[in-house]
């Protein structure tokens, strides 16, 4: 995994700045963001109290990874309480933004942040419940087998629209509704890369302007050569995996209680199967959970 | 002062011991059923009724309880107090209920029942303070406090929006009669007379009462001296309505929703009275002890056990705006292993309904049940049977009856689909679809259908149509024809069914997303061409993006409204209205080939 992973599609001619080639120190800078973006969830988690609302959540989050030297986001912390992890009557994108929603005890809720730190993205989704509840736990363990269907089925090289739709099947076979359809163009992943670090980074309805930039660019060139850095169901993500890293982030939905995880995925070009797709760490708390469980 | 009889009246009742309770100057007529060491519960009869109201519910209870009834003084046969006026107050009837609860059940407090005025009584046994520690629970049917009446028509007199005048006229003209008993003598003269020999006809007629011993013979005598109940409370109490009428017990709330005399909007503020209150509707008229003994037994039994066993809460408690009609009911689904029907069967789950899963899929099937029992149902079974098989159904009926009890209501969703011109389609494809899509509903309508209407308590059948049922399509011909059939089925059924309180209803969904296209036949074409059409069709179905759950929860409302033809998608809406207003465009496009 150590190996230097050539990040690049062979011939793309692109900026320095926003290279996708990613060797082994630069995979620790992401892996570094990511960690912190997941103690930072952790955290907040712990902290979360009957009676907290939605904005409380997203500050906390905002004011730790700020105190830990987070100047620019590809997007602000969200946070979902109640049915609103399940986006029940979602219909207009405004409305992920937090609100005055309540915390109250046995309800789920989902954190999800993108911090961006020494120009290293992650985005990162963090599900929990306060106190005990056997459906979210469910659905919690029913997430696994996403994460392996995911990597297996990336490692095959299948068309990532054939994936996603496998995903589909799978959450309909449990019984779930696919919820990461309502993400803006129904994406169950993006890209994500490098971000120059700049004194002044605002951000635009919630998404950092470098990242968006970022973004912009690469399906500009995604759509001259036949690739999107979003993965959706639509005929644009009917290619095979392209290299570099991916933020992963199946959403299950049942009736009111909503989860998911969003992690890093690294894709490259390399004929080792092994080495071609991989999770950018395994030691993240849904993935820990799932092996004590295991464990026991 | 205690012997044993027989014959006291009513199925329910064989064997009751009998006593009698002096108090008061009157001599009240008490039976006890069940072992008396059990926990007490005692059900009091309303206006115009003697305690044989209570015999088919008290029939239910006895093994688990002790069952105590009792004639109000001047009804049945307890004797009346002289003279009748001034000797009917809230405050005698309070001294006449502890004087039954002291003779029965001297050590423990007793469990409270109330059917009409013997809720109104009941309310008042259980917010004055001197029955404190002598009631356990009281169960309320159609019966609301004078107090919170008062009160309830205060608040809207006083504030008089459009809404609460609306909701007092509503209340005014069920309570007509109250007004009437007020006359002096005529109402007295009516039941002894020509009333009293009709009513037991009219309110077989009128409420759909089930046939029977009851009303008992007492009947005119009950309602002549029933009308000083009103003529000694209603007046006063509305005047000067207590503001201490608080429950000092827990309350469990029945409302029928077709009450003729009592409007549901009475019990809106009810848990400023009662802080610990269970919601419960029922489908019904007003005499639900006859008309729903069922469903009325078993609400009183599970809420007298979670009292006695300190109340275990059940985790998740039911949510949704249904939960307090279809709580403790029991759904069966079939076709529930995906799509509509596993939607349907969460949509009850989460309602707190008892659940059958049925599909030929053992997996898919046994998921469903599982996952409803995690998000609510009460209980929750999976049964793998194909609805084609009559004989494979009938089985199914014989154990869910004996196993699960009667279905409430019956979803036949079961189907599979089926494109292709009508030229290629085979015999054996014609075969498939009408076995499945019609044939399933058919046996299901025969097997539990019938169980329902025997038993003779409503219940609600449900059954799976198509947008396909009134749009014609040159690649449908099978499908829209099988979907046909099942719509008119369902409306045949319903005019059969309306008279015993069964409704019936056929869903037409519409384009939705289910894996009804990934598992459907395409007539006519090679088994390669076979999968790129399914492919195709998902995404399409994928991408319109209609979700099941939309349609389980108009399956519901359809249920609560009993709604006979339920268009769900706004394509399957909009077809229905252009079949009615401009069959010839629905023709137009029947003619148009869809590529795939």
């Amino acid at each position: 995994m150590a190996a230097v992973v050539a990040g690049r599609v062979e011939g793309r001619g692109r900026s320095p700045g926003r290279s996708a080639g990613t060797g082994a120190a630069e995979l620790r800078g992401f892996r570094a963001v990511q960690r912190l973006a997941y103690t930072c969830a952790e955290e907040v988690a712990a902290q979360l109290g009957p009676g907290m609302t939605e904005r409380d959540a997203t500050r906390m989050q905002r004011e730790w990874l700020r105190g830990r030297g987070v100047r620019d986001w590809f997007h602000l912390p969200f946070a979902w309480f109640g049915d609103r992890t399940a986006f029940t009557g979602f219909r207009v994108p405004l409305q992920f933004f937090p609100t005055g929603r309540r915390l109250e005890p046995g309800m789920p809720f989902i954190l999800d942040m993108a911090p961006i730190h020494e120009g290293f993205t992650a985005d990162i989704g963090y599900s929990g419940c306060l106190g005990l509840d056997p459906l979210h736990d469910r659905l919690l363990a029913d997430l696994e087998a996403h994460r392996e269907l995911i990597l297996r089925e990336v490692r095959e090289r299948r068309p990532l629209r054939d994936i996603y739709e496998d995903v589909d099947r799978l959450m309909a076979r449990q019984g779930y509704a696919n919820r990461h359809r309502a993400y803006p163009f129904g994406v169950i992943a993006h890209k994500v890369d490098r971000v120059r670090e700049r004194r002044w980074s605002p951000h635009v309805l919630g998404f950092g302007t470098q990242s968006l930039k970022g973004l912009a660019s690469d399906a500009v060139h995604g759509h001259r050569e036949g690739w999107s850095p979003l993965w959706s169901p639509y005929r644009f993500s009917d290619h095979p995996p392209t290299p570099g890293l991916w933020a992963v982030e199946p959403h299950l939905g049942f009736r009111g209680t909503g989860a998911k995880f969003e992690e890093l995925l690294v894709v490259t070009d390399s004929r080792d199967p092994e080495e071609s797709a991989f999770w950018l760490d395994d030691d993240l708390p849904h993935v820990r959970r799932r092996q004590e469980e295991k464990a026991a | 002062m205690s012997s044993s009889t027989d014959g006291t009246g009513g199925a329910g009742l064989e064997g009751a011991r009998e006593r009698w309770v002096r108090t008061g100057g009157v001599e009240l007529c008490v039976v006890e059923l069940g072992d008396a060491a059990r926990p007490t519960v005692v059900l009091v009869h309303g206006y115009p009724d003697s305690k044989e109201v209570w015999a088919e519910v008290a029939g239910r209870l006895r093994d688990r309880f002790h069952v105590v009834l009792y004639d109000v003084r001047g009804h049945g046969r307890s004797t009346a107090p002289q003279p009748l006026r001034g000797g009917f107050t809230l405050e005698k009837l309070t001294d006449d209920f502890l004087a039954v609860a002291d003779a029965v059940s001297p050590d423990a407090p007793v469990h409270l029942v109330g059917h009409d005025w013997g809720s109104v009584q009941g309310w008042e046994f259980v917010t004055v303070p001197r029955t404190e520690g002598r009631v356990a629970s009281f169960t309320t049917i159609s019966g609301p406090s004078l107090d919170h009446f008062g009160h309830w028509i205060n608040d809207r007199v006083a504030r008089p929006t459009p809404r609460r005048v609306a909701q007092l006229l509503g209340q005014g003209t069920r309570s007509w009669y109250v007004g009437a008993l007020h006359t002096p003598a005529l109402p007295e003269a009516l039941w002894r007379g020509p009333l009293g020999k009709r009513w037991p006809k009219m309110v077989a007629r009128l409420e759909k009462l089930p046939s029977g011993s009851y009303p008992t013979a007492s009947l005119p005598t009950d309602a002549a001296h029933g009308t000083w109940l009103y003529r000694d409370n209603v007046l006063p109490r509305m005047r000067h309505p207590r503001a201490d009428a608080f429950a000092h017990v827990p309350v469990q709330l029945i409302t029928p929703t077709g009450d003729a005399y009592l409007s549901e909007r009475l019990y809106d503020d009810l848990e400023r009275w009662a802080p610990r209150l269970v919601r419960h509707t029922l489908a019904a008229k007003h005499w639900v002890p006859r008309t729903r003994p069922d469903q009325v037994s078993s609400w009183i039994a599970e809420f007298v056990t979670a009292q006695e066993e300190g109340a275990p809460a059940r985790r998740p408690a039911p949510t949704g705006p249904y939960a307090q009609r279809f709580g403790g009911h029991l759904v069966l689904v079939t076709g529930a292993a995906s799509g509509i029907g596993r939607a349907t069967a969460f949509a009850f789950a989460e309602a707190g309904a008892r659940v059958v899963a049925v599909d030929r899929d053992p997996a898919g099937v046994a998921r469903t049940a599982e996952m409803a029992r995690l998000v609510g149902a009460a209980e929750a079974w999976s049964e793998v049977v194909d609805v084609s098989d009559e004989q494979a159904m009938e089985k199914l009926a014989a154990k869910v009856a004996a196993e699960y009890g009667v279905v409430d209501v019956l979803v036949n969703n079961a189907g599979i689909g089926l494109t292709g011109s009508f030229m290629d389609t085979t015999t054996e494809d014609w075969k498939k679809v009408l076995d499945v899509n019609l044939w399933g509903v058919i046996h299901g309508c025969r097997t539990f259908g019938r169980q329902m209407a025997e038993r003779g308590q409503g219940g609600h059948i449900v059954n799976t149509a198509s947008a396909a049922a009134f749009q014609p399509s040159r690649v449908l011909p099978a499908y829209s024809t099988s979907k046909a059939a099942v719509l008119m089925l369902s409306e045949c059924l319903r005019a059969e069914l309306a008279g015993q309180g069964i409704g019936v209803t056929a869903i037409c969904p519409g384009i939705v997303n289910t894996n009804i296209t990934a598992t459907a036949r395409f007539a006519g074409v090679p088994e390669k061409e076979q999968q790129r059409r399914r492919a195709k069709a998902s995404r399409a179905y994928g991408m319109r993006n209609y979700p099941p759950e939309k349609v389980a929860d108009a399956i519901l409302r359809a249920v609560f409204h009993d709604q006979a033809v339920v268009a769900v998608t706004p394509e399957a809406r909009g077809l229905k209205l252009l079949s009615r207003l401009s069959p010839r465009m629905l023709r137009a496009l029947a003619r148009i080939e869809p590529r795939l």
